[in-house]
């Protein structure tokens, strides 16, 4: 599997890591919502199909990057920085 | 300042080993920079660090990702976002950078004593490259001056291309002297040259 990195270029999955699911929302810090942690923690999507994922180029440039994945032919739709995300979904 | 020494002294020695035709593929060497330091840029610094760059090197870096310049004693390039790698073969460059980067634009490592500096060069060094780092080592998507970031295994390396047949590669110094046994390993089948 290839992934493009948007600043390094194409390089092979091996030289990054998965780090989980995107698009999750922690909780704030001080809530004691059991139920709430226990899905933040535990509760994925596990989507067939487009995914949401953040990956970090831990070989490379050591970005971390918002990438959608399609999990059934690991074909990969898109790739962008994970920090310029974060800045368009600040809100105003 | 604390003399370096290199972790290669024990095994780096001098000679040619070469095909039964008597080629070398490939010539392997140490530079042993005196100065090897890590700029970050914040957000929105990075110009600011490729003009401090070129003040206190005067190395213009072009524009773009892992672009990077090289004169004969000094190079630099960019090996992440607002990441830069400058080398001089005195020392003292990150007390200089550390009196010309502020507070507001970045800040200065000095890694010096943690890289090791390994050239390889020759018409096969490419070629020798490429079974080390899944990295397109091409002049077009590799182009003069230009560096990258890329691993093998768990060997991290920066790369600079210093030659249309020349890299120059920065690893850590405690995996140093494994990477340049592979290295050897994997020239044989070239002819290698150390000098």
């Amino acid at each position: 599997m290839i992934i493009k990195c948007p600043w390094c270029g194409p390089r092979d999955s091996s030289e990054f890591v998965y780090q989980g699911e995107g698009g999750r929302t922690r909780p704030d810090q001080s809530s004691t919502d059991q139920s709430a942690w226990n899905a933040y923690v535990y509760d994925r999507v596990n989507t067939a199909g487009d995914h949401d994922e953040i990956w970090q180029h831990s070989g490379g440039c050591r970005s971390h990057l918002k990438i959608i994945r399609n999990t059934v032919t690991h074909k990969v739709l898109s790739v962008v920085f994970a920090c310029d995300t974060q800045d368009q979904e600040k809100p105003a | 300042m604390v003399d370096q020494l290199s972790p290669l002294q024990p095994v780096l020695e001098a000679g040619r080993h070469p095909l039964a035709d008597h080629s070398v593929g490939v010539t392997l060497g140490e530079t042993q920079p005196g100065s090897i330091v890590q700029l970050a840029a914040w957000r929105g610094q990075e110009g600011a660090a490729v003009a401090t760059i070129r003040d206190v090197t005067g190395l213009a870096l072009p524009d773009g990702p892992g672009s990077g310049a090289f004169a004969e004693t000094k190079a630099a390039f960019g090996f992440a976002p607002g990441k830069f790698l400058v080398i001089d073969q005195d020392e003292g460059l990150a007390a200089i950078f550390a009196g010309a980067v502020t507070s507001e634009t970045g800040s200065v490592t000095d890694l010096s004593h943690g890289r090791t500096a390994i050239r390889v060069g020759g018409p096969k060094a490419q070629w020798v490259l490429a079974k080390f780092f899944a990295v397109d080592f091409s002049l077009s998507a590799f182009p003069l001056g230009s560096g990258i970031s890329t691993v093998h295994h768990d060997i991290f390396a920066q790369i600079q291309r210093t030659g249309l047949e020349q890299f120059d590669l920065y690893v850590f110094r405690s995996f140093a002297r494994a990477f340049w046994t592979s290295l050897r390993h994997a020239s044989e089948e070239v002819g290698y040259e150390v000098q």
